[in-house]
């Protein structure tokens, strides 16, 4: 106490001081959980963290991750996917392709129930194939399909206008929740129905709590199909905004899982903690790549060879092993890498100033007296900053040495920086564009002429334009054939690298931590998107 | 009566003043570039050309700016605010259902630094030069220079990494819900950091405010009088000369209102506190225009209603202005 005037006499507030003091120490009481053995592996709760606020929890309307995570809890789909891209049965206990091709025909797990206690039939099936149809935002997954027969109630068979090998990848968690059509077939606009945010599925959990912009909590179907699933009582998935506050909640073990963990920094401080077991498995479905765009249709880069220039000037090894410190790896071409449609023999633009300067020279971009060649603008997606702001900023000063001047435009936001990109005001943008597993759902939609579409963001807004490519994809989307459609996608893949529309970067890094001390994690192609059905707690943490 | 006739030109005041807001920021966010079916096609991972253009009719985006914002006004003024875009849930539930989390933690952040404040500034008016003053200044003017989410970091690993004691997300333990008085104390136990930190901004102001006047009344005669009575010096300074110190603190404490609310942003933020101000920030990053609008709607109604209730306080404690003796 700095009142050292003798005559001054706090008695009172002394009392009150020390009664506050009591009060504070009883609020300070340590809430942290401790971990007690326990002799069941059933049960317990997982506590995730994520940044990812769904928009609502209906994947048949909705893609993208926020909302993939729980649907892909609450609803099953007729397949879901192994480490090895092997398709499994999940509402399908079989599936068979028809020797043409022209339909794919579904037999149903007869003992699948909806939370509401109602069966799955193929009438549900039927309908949500159609839904999904006409109303999800990949309108190329589903465009093959005509209509979805139903002779009995476990029996589906889904026929199409021509064949459509993607349809299989299309089956997974994410894209094809199986909606109960009892509740979303009464007539409502699908993407705005009530039931979106109190939904009723088949899948191994319930949604029993959401409180908008803090959590949702997922608890355990005691009718789910697959017997002794899921492990886990429950997942509750709090709303996280802050990277920091996510990392010490999973120091601490409030946090037991942390998905979609991107910023190298952050992987690198959870592999050093303790308690942390971390995993760059589990996105290979979704196949991100970042990459740098350029505008094909704007003078210098209409020219292929200052593409190419650009490409060999810019070092990719320098940016995986040193800005990435070794997290990411590189990607070489459209097809990520991971998938088996991945063709690594491309021109992989190893560093080489001296060509880059002869393509220069070739197409009239001669040095200047300053040492320069060409000035040009480079964007790049806000938020980012490891896989955007800090690649574009090397790539300022690398290029420099290749006589290009580059000038970095920061946008504040995203919807700003998604303007410019969608109506083609910009030279050169980093990007990170998803595959999404089958490259008709993901990757045609950036090299196709069809799809150069002012207004739309992640259509070809590089407005690269090859009619061999175009008739490439097309045929491939049709080739019943896996080698044959394997051949025309690593031809696609050779041209696109040489026409350069993109300089392919690398893949991004994205990790998942989880706690030590649980096993089955999520590793499948599609990771956190798919059913947590298998993951448990070796021994139970005590609540 | 007069009182009444003041208190109506203010309610006509504040009307107009609400109009103003929702035109103003309605232009506001117009103006910034892109609109809520990029990000919502963003936030998909893509989306073909006809979900693009079906969401821009939808929201009546392809309209003429005015008529978007006749319809929109038109609208309001029979109470209905919307939908969210993001959302796709009535604007008001999702209000509703923040509205409170933020004023925990603004209430709690105003009464904190005031208080601390306050009593920082008399303890330091009592020897203006000493080291407890001049420790008080530096202390309080880095508080309030730094940069909020900054101070918020700090506590945050300090408090959530070094020594783990307090909890640093959320509002409450949402693994564990609790009920009745255990669910408060766990509200409390959230709270602390968050309200901490925006506290830290404003102290410095109300320390300056108090020690200032503290400084004036322990001069003043009535003063001098009260101590040549001999009445102990806690009642002089607690009774006496406290009551013309706490009025102008009352006034500005009332008109920080809205900058507490601004800095509720960052702080809810850092510590995923879910309130009005994240949803200002992520509504402005989604150009999710109901939303954005009708928070800050709600939030100039609430620092309205704070300056009105603030005024009336003031006239009832200060007959000077009662009167209208100025």
């Amino acid at each position: 106490m700095p009142l050292n005037d003798p005559s001054l006499k706090l008695t009172a507030s002394r009392r009150t001081l020390l009664k506050i003091a009591f009060g504070l120490t009883v609020l300070l009481a340590d809430a942290a959980s401790h971990l007690a053995p326990a002799a069941a592996a059933d049960g317990g709760t997982l506590v995730m963290a994520t940044s990812q606020v769904p928009r609502h929890f209906n994947g048949a309307v909705q893609s993208g991750l926020a909302t993939a995570m729980p649907s892909t809890q609450i609803f099953a789909s007729p397949l879901r996917y192994d480490e090895n891209w092997n398709p499994k049965p999940y509402l399908a206990e079989s599936w068979e392709v028809a020797p043409d091709g022209m339909s794919v025909t579904l037999k149903l797990v007869k003992n699948a129930v909806f939370h509401d206690g109602k069966p799955v039939t193929s009438e549900d099936v039927a309908f949500s194939i159609m839904t999904i149809k006409a109303n999800h935002p990949f309108q190329t997954m589903l465009a093959a399909v005509d209509k979805v027969e139903t002779p009995d109630p476990f029996t589906a068979i889904i026929k199409l206008l021509h064949p459509h090998p993607a349809l299989l990848l299309a089956m997974s968690p994410a894209p094809m929740p199986i909606l109960p059509k009892h509740i979303y077939g009464d007539g409502q606009e699908i993407k705005a129905h009530p039931a979106n945010l109190k939904p009723v599925g088949s899948g191994p959990y319930r949604l029993t709590d959401y409180k908008q912009g803090e959590y949702y909590t997922l608890e355990k179907f005691d009718k789910f199909f697959i017997p002794g699933r899921p492990k886990l009582d429950k997942i509750v998935v709090k709303i996280v905004s802050d990277s920091n506050a996510a990392m010490v909640s999973i120091e601490r073990g409030d946090v037991n899982a942390l998905p979609f963990v991107v910023g190298v920094r952050d992987i690198e401080r959870l592999e050093k903690m303790p308690g942390v077991t971390i995993t760059n498995k589990g996105f290979t479905g979704v196949g991100p790549i970042n990459w740098l765009a350029f505008n094909t249709k704007k003078k210098p880069l209409d020219d292929v060879r200052v593409r190419q220039a650009i490409a060999f000037a810019a070092n990719r090894d320098f940016i995986t092993s040193k800005l990435m410190a070794g997290k990411a790896a590189a990607a070489t071409g459209p097809i990520a890498p991971g998938s088996p449609l991945d063709e690594p023999n491309v021109e992989k633009y190893k560093l080489d100033l001296a060509k880059s300067g002869e393509l220069l020279d070739a197409a009239g971009y001669p040095k200047k007296p300053d040492g320069s060649r060409m000035s040009l603008t480079i964007d790049y997606i806000p938020g980012a900053d490891e896989q955007q702001r800090n690649v574009a900023e090397y790539l300022r000063s690398q290029l420099k040495r290749a006589g290009i001047n580059l000038e970095v435009r920061a946008a504040p936001d995203f919807p700003t920086w998604a303007q410019r990109i969608s109506s083609f005001d910009f030279d050169l943008t980093m990007d990170t564009v998803f595959n999404w597993g089958d490259p008709v759902i993901g990757v045609d939609r950036t090299y196709l002429t069809s799809n150069i579409r002012k207004g739309i963001i992640w259509s070809n807004t590089q407005q690269y334009s090859n009619p061999k490519v175009d008739e490439l994809l097309v045929a491939a989307a049709r080739e019943t054939s896996p080698d044959k459609r394997k051949a025309m996608y690593s031809e696609f893949q050779k041209i696109v690298v040489s026409d350069a529309p993109i300089y392919f970067v690398n893949a991004v890094p994205y990790y998942n931590a989880f706690s030590k001390g649980l096993s089955n994690l999520p590793t499948t192609i599609w990771g956190m998107m798919s059913p947590l059905d298998e993951i448990s707690w070796d021994t139970l943490p005590k609540n | 009566m007069n009182l009444l006739i003041h208190m109506t030109r203010q309610l006509a005041n504040a009307v107009g003043l609400l109009l103003a807001v929702l035109v103003l920021n309605f232009c506001l966010i117009h103006l910034a570039p892109g609109d809520p079916a990029l990000v919502i096609a963003g936030e998909m991972g893509g989306a073909s050309a006809d979900v693009i253009a079906a969401l821009r009719v939808k929201y009546g985006l392809d309209q003429s700016l005015f008529h978007q914002l006749w319809t929109y006004l038109a609208k309001v003024v029979t109470g209905d605010f919307g939908y969210s875009y993001y959302f796709n849930e009535p604007v008001v539930n999702l209000i509703a259902h923040r509205i409170p989390a933020t004023l925990y933690l603004v209430i709690s952040a105003l009464l904190l630094s005031v208080v601390v404040g306050t009593l920082l500034g008399v303890i330091s008016a009592r020897r203006p030069n000493g080291w407890f003053s001049q420790s008080v200044t530096v202390i309080s003017l880095t508080g309030y220079a730094a940069p909020v989410f900054w101070t918020g970091l700090l506590l945050l690993l300090l408090f959530g990494s070094v020594w783990p004691i307090l909890p640093v997300t959320g509002m409450s333990d949402v693994a564990r819900p609790k009920a009745g008085f255990a669910h408060l104390l766990d509200v409390g136990q959230h709270l602390i950091l968050p309200s901490i930190t925006l506290a830290l901004v404003f102290i410095a102001q109300y320390s300056r405010l108090a020690r200032v006047n503290m400084i004036d009344a322990l001069t003043a005669d009535y003063v001098r009088t009260a101590r040549a009575k001999g009445l102990p010096e806690y009642v002089v300074i607690g009774k006496h000369a406290l009551r013309n110190t706490l009025i102008p603190i009352v006034t500005v404490a009332g008109l920080q209102f809205g900058h507490l609310f601004a800095g509720a942003v960052l702080v809810e933020t850092v510590f995923s506190w879910p309130g009005m101000g994240r949803l200002v920030f992520e509504s402005i990053l989604r150009r999710d225009y109901p939303t954005l609008l009708a928070v800050l709607f709600f939030s100039a109604v609430l620092v309205m209603a704070a300056n009105i209730i603030t005024d009336l306080v003031y006239r009832l404690v200060d007959p000077r202005i009662r009167s209208g003796a100025r």
